[in-house]
């Protein structure tokens, strides 16, 4: 544990004086972790308890913190109002397909970079950290021109097809840390009894891997899941819309004769930010690990 | 056929899918827009070479683009300096012994687990200009709101505000209290024995020991930071959805490329404009890492 914050004590300063200072000290900390606290999840809450709210008491001076009542009829309105259901569907597919791909392919490209001599190796590697400060952005235009020649706007592939193609650096980048920390003792071993490469990362690998996969999955369920540029320019239609674009759209062409429009905006958002929080509280140990691989700190 | 060779073999059959995927989706696109930039090319007809016309424009005639430019810097530097001191802080609090600690990490986490365009959906309405709480709030206090998002003086700060309500409490500080608990305490004792005040004690031993960690997320943060685009679509977006305004307030680098290649068709320009902004990052991150060699210190003496 650090103990920066700790304070010092002086010898001018009599036993009971430092006492006295150290617990003001600490209640000073808690104070300002409630207020951050509050400053965080408040504007979270705020929504979540927005988006309950009727039509006159959501423009209410001065405002309420909690809803009169419960309005569940709200999101079951949100529903009929845009195709939300339609939207989380196809957040969904893309996430789950986008996961499945980098999951696959990065694995065996990090397997191949940490356990393979071949010549080029390390600047093949030095390319594919040099890719992780690429900005995906900085390619929109020619990529976008790309699925166009291909035919496959308005689809889904532009945003899945890419992952099986080990285009997420960061994965590649992690999980060849990871195999890096396994010794090999037991590559060697099933190699001797006759054991091909794929059978070696299926069977002895792949189950000490578990943590770092964990990782790769919720960053790039994240990943995907938040993606606001890439579905906005490669999916026209309102059918094929995620949740992210779905929401932007939401916005700019509801109007308020609809009902409560701030209420069925909050209810939007919560809509959309629920999974990845719910993920979080349910894997929380693998976010962190992941986030502390990646600095390359070892906490 | 060696050993070696085979294991040489098998190594390249096994990376193939990330060479495939370097080459169609990520090299092969930065080539071509690099050629594609000296083109006029509207999806209509064929591209049109026309030389250097595309950067000669941009550089000198393009009203949008220096304000872009000024704009996103701006944005980047205000959220890099707040943004990573603000984390460090939280994560210095947060490696206190506070009891409850992990429920204050996970206060502070949840909003960078928000997507972006929630986010803005949510701060739209909290910085609404007449009837949001914000401004409520300070009319208790005695102060006029702005009209935050609505008033050019004021979009970019709401935007950072939102920006930083998001970044704070995320991966910076999770790197951050991780790069903390692994400071030795004996250093903090030694410090302490020699009379080191908290501050002394932070700047001497704190700050160096973690000093990788901060080139981490000083890279990582300035690159995401100027990659800044979807808030200036939610929050600033205007009636019908034009992003980056009000006039032009938040008009960020992305929002000019978006603009110029997918609302004007403008491949080749939009092109000339990706290929400038790629070669600005790659400077950036390159700069970065080269003066960190005189403030980042490594206990082992390597990189």
């Amino acid at each position: 544990m650090a103990q920066a914050v700790v304070p010092l004590r002086r010898a001018s300063v009599s036993e009971g004086e430092f006492k006295r200072s150290h617990q003001l000290f600490r209640l000073g900390l808690y104070s300002a972790a409630i207020v951050l606290s509050l400053l965080f999840l408040g504007p979270f809450i705020w929504a979540a308890l927005s988006s309950f709210k009727s039509d006159p008491e959501i423009y209410r001076v001065p405002p309420s913190l909690f809803p009169d009542s419960l309005r569940w009829s709200n999101y079951v309105l949100l529903f009929e109002l845009e195709p939300f259901a339609r939207f989380y569907l196809n957040s969904v597919l893309i996430t789950l397909g986008a996961a499945i791909g980098t999951l696959l392919s990065c694995t065996v490209v990090a397997y191949g970079f940490a356990r393979f001599g071949f010549p080029g190796r390390r600047i093949l590697f030095y390319i594919v950290i040099a890719t992780l400060i690429l900005p995906p952005e900085a390619t929109l235009v020619t990529r976008f021109l790309l699925f166009r020649e291909l035919g496959w706007l308005n689809t889904f592939l532009p945003l899945i097809v890419p992952h099986y193609f080990a285009v997420n650096a960061f994965a590649i980048f992690l999980l060849r840390q990871f195999f890096m920390g396994i010794p090999r003792d037991l590559d060697e071993a099933a190699m001797i009894d006759g054991a091909g490469a794929l059978q070696i990362l299926w069977r002895v690998l792949l189950p000490q891997l578990r943590p770092a996969l964990s990782a790769v999955a919720i960053f790039s369920f994240l990943a995907s899941w938040n993606d606001f540029i890439h579905p906005l320019i490669f999916l026209t239609s309102k059918e094929n819309y995620t949740l992210a674009v779905g929401l932007r759209f939401f916005l700019f062409s509801s109007d308020r004769a609809q009902g409560p429009l701030e209420a069925y905006l909050m209810g939007a958002a919560m809509l959309i930010s629920l999974p990845p929080i719910v993920l979080f509280i349910l894997a929380q140990r693998y976010f962190i690990q992941g986030i502390m691989l990646s600095s390359g700190s070892k906490g | 056929m060696t050993q070696r060779r085979r294991r040489a073999l098998t190594g390249y059959a096994l990376i193939s899918p990330w060479i495939i995927g370097m080459v169609v989706f990520i090299a092969g696109p930065i080539i071509a827009s690099a050629i594609l930039s000296f083109h006029e090319y509207n999806l209509l007809s064929a591209p049109r070479f026309i030389g250097l016309d595309n950067f000669v424009y941009i550089l000198t005639r393009d009203p949008l683009f220096w304000r872009s430019v000024g704009l996103t810097f701006t944005f980047a530097i205000i959220v890099v300096i707040l943004g990573l001191s603000g984390s460090l802080l939280c994560a210095l609090l947060l490696t206190t012994n506070l009891r409850g600690s992990t429920f204050f990490r996970t206060a502070l986490f949840i909003p960078s687990l928000t997507p972006i365009v929630a986010a803005g959906v949510i701060w739209r309405w909290l910085m609404a200009p007449r009837i949001g709480p914000i401004n409520w709030m300070l009319d208790l206090v005695g102060i006029q709101g702005p009209a935050w998002f609505r008033e050019p003086n004021w979009a970019l700060i709401s935007l950072v505000i939102v920006q930083l309500w998001i970044t704070i409490g995320g991966g910076n500080m999770i790197v951050f209290i991780a790069g903390l608990n692994a400071v030795p305490t004996e250093l903090y004792d030694a410090a302490k024995v020699d009379g080191a005040n908290l501050l002394r004690r932070f700047r001497a031993v704190t700050l160096p020991m973690i000093s990788p960690s901060l080139l981490f997320t000083l890279v990582t943060t300035t690159i995401s930071a100027l990659q800044v685009f979807t808030l200036a679509f939610i929050v600033t977006g205007e009636a019908r959805g034009t992003p980056g305004g009000p006039a032009y307030a938040t008009w960020f680098y992305l929002v000019h490329i978006y603009q110029t290649g997918f609302t004007n068709l403008e491949m080749g320009m939009a092109s000339a404009l990706s290929w400038l902004f790629f070669l600005v990052v790659v400077v950036i991150a390159i700069v970065q890492f080269m003066v960190s060699r005189r403030w980042v210190y490594y206990e082992s003496g390597e990189a």
